[in-house]
């Protein structure tokens, strides 16, 4: 049994499902709520093996409205919990993401995108969600996404997802597509001490001074858990730091809101991550994410050999959107290359962030990304 | 050097299986970077299957395979649907028996392995695939012997080692006894 406890450090060979809950276990995730949706199955099911073996909980739930409440429930009780879908189910969870949003819960909710809307392509990739990740719960909130293109990401960034989570008190997004998810590939995974975990900070005060939406100077309360002691009122509607509903207050929407845009807007510096490659003299750029950004990232390879100045932006972090990044990039590039597997999502915030440096969008729906010539070739046209 | 694999089949045949345990034979036991992606259909059996293999001793970034080196296929669907895709002068590893519909193809070598009938002489179909990888191994040497054989034990049920080594082994000989004809 000991040996089975034990992170699995060391390299291995494994899919993206399977590191990501691996990473989970990793970062000190101890619950798992969900239903099972390819191609995001692999992810439960693996941790329906593992968290019984470290005293975690796993729950297949009734479906996926019920596992983001669950998920809830147990962050409130206090354990890092994270659930896995792909889009139907993430489209199901929207109105508890909201709430969890809402009431500043720390969580994790990967979204292995597959070829939508609705049903679509269960075992083909996509990146359609990406702007219902921002946008999917009515309201205005804050939220982070990440972004893996590889096996070795998706553990590392489920650990970083939960850190992020933890630290601003918010739910936070992996968003990973069918290839990631399925793709097998080398993963090393350091060992237990090596690998940086963080913690909700608890109050600084005593219960009777303790007010559960009460921010610090980072914009983030404190967070006790029930049955610590303290008084903790919890609700989606509109409430005061003590967390009791204010439904006809002005001020009080203004404040909360506010507040939870700017949680996260404010802190972009320490959240956003992004990769740059050869962009120090680059001309064009692309701006790509997740498994296209592996095609992209051959096709400036290719652009270097053929004497074309490229280079890649990889957006590691989608949300809160690199807005900083994208801006110093367009003002020193002649054009902006954006390939993506959708219609046009992230191409949106690049080209609001270029301003006049144009940019290039490349669509792709189905069964593969872009081949790296077909990037290659628009780079070409517009070098 | 990019090597790239493509596996193809229909699902239930352990086409994904084969790809895995090629890719983890190089990477792990072969210390090259390797990755395996995959395609399917929602079906759990009996839909077209494709598992690829691309190895390489650099980083590699598209992780799909383009221009297969070798192309190993287990069903006339596949063979339809892929066999133009291969590279001049790349190998094509077909089982006659699921392929009963040849191309007249040029600029290609095809190597011809009977592994469903090796695998029903074993007394089990489902390990066609590994008969095809022995082949496979003998036919291009691109991935280690051993290192494929420590890959097929990391990644069959427990208890099933004797009948998989046993089709790979039949097939390894199959596909060295093409290679000397």
């Amino acid at each position: 049994m000991t040996k089975k406890r034990a992170l699995l450090a060391g390299a291995h060979f494994m899919n993206g499902d399977v590191a990501c809950a691996e990473g989970a276990i990793a970062a000190g995730c101890r619950f798992f709520a969900g239903y099972p949706i390819t191609p995001a199955t692999e992810i439960a099911e693996h941790l329906s093996e593992r968290m019984p073996e470290f005293g975690g909980i796993y729950i297949q739930m009734e479906d996926e409205i019920g596992s983001m409440a669950a998920v809830i429930g147990a962050s409130y009780a206090g354990l890092k919990a994270m659930t896995a879908t792909s889009g139907p189910g993430f489209s199901l969870m929207q109105e508890n993401i909201g709430l969890a949003a809402m009431t500043e819960t720390p969580c994790v909710i990967v979204d292995i995108m597959r070829g939508g809307p609705s049903t679509g392509q269960p075992t083909l990739p996509g990146q359609q969600d990406v702007m219902q990740a921002k946008w999917g719960s009515h309201g205005d909130y804050g939220i982070i996404a990440l972004s893996p293109s590889s096996v070795q990401e998706m553990f590392n960034l489920t650990i970083e997802a939960f850190n992020l989570s933890e630290t601003y008190r918010v739910p936070t997004l992996l968003m990973g597509d069918e290839i990631v998810g399925h793709m097998w590939e080398k993963v090393v995974i350091p060992p237990a001490s090596e690998i940086e975990t963080v913690n909700r900070k608890k109050p600084h005060v005593p219960p009777d001074k303790y007010a559960p939406f009460m921010p610090d100077d980072d914009l983030v309360p404190p967070m006790a858990c029930f049955g610590e002691g303290y008084r903790f009122h919890a609700t989606g509607l509109t409430h005061d730091e003590h967390g009791y509903p204010k439904t006809q207050s002005s001020e009080v929407q203004s404040k909360l809101v506010r507040r939870l845009c700017e949680k996260i807007n404010k802190n972009e510096d320490r959240i956003v991550k992004v990769e740059e490659i050869m962009l120090e003299d680059a001309d064009i750029a692309v701006i790509s994410y997740g498994i296209v950004a592996r095609s992209a990232l051959s096709a400036v390879r290719k652009a270097r050999e053929t004497g074309i100045k490229a280079g890649l932006l990889r957006l590691i972090t989608l949300w809160p959107f690199p807005e900083k990044r994208v801006k110093k990039l367009a003002r020193k590039t002649k054009a902006i290359v954006v390939p993506e597997m959708n219609c046009g999502q992230m191409v949106r915030e690049v080209e609001r962030a270029a301003k006049e440096t144009p940019v290039a969008f490349l669509s792709k729906l189905g069964e593969d990304p872009h081949r790296p010539k077909e990037i290659l070739e628009v780079m070409r046209r517009s070098a | 050097m990019r090597i790239e694999i493509r596996f193809a089949g229909f699902g239930g045949q352990g086409i994904i299986k084969s790809g895995i345990i090629v890719a983890a034979a190089a990477c792990i036991h072969g210390g090259k970077n390797a990755v395996q992606t995959q395609s399917y259909g929602p079906e759990s059996r009996g839909g077209a299957c494709k598992s690829e293999v691309v190895i390489a001793e650099e980083d590699i970034d598209f992780p799909k395979v383009v221009e297969p080196d070798v192309l190993i296929v287990m069903s006339q669907h596949a063979y339809n649907e892929y066999v133009d895709d291969v590279k001049s002068g790349g190998i094509i590893i077909m089982d006659p028996d699921m392929v009963p519909h040849e191309k007249n193809l040029k600029k290609v070598r095809v190597f011809r392995i009977p592994a469903t009938k090796i695998a029903d002489e074993l007394g089990r179909r489902i390990v066609a695939n590994i008969a095809m990888l022995g082949a496979f191994v003998a036919i291009t040497n691109m991935v280690d012997e051993k290192s494929v054989i420590e890959s097929i034990k990391a990644n069959i049920p427990k208890g099933t080692e004797q009948l998989n080594l046993a089709a790979f082994e039949k097939g390894y000989e199959y596909g060295k006894t093409l290679l000397k004809s």
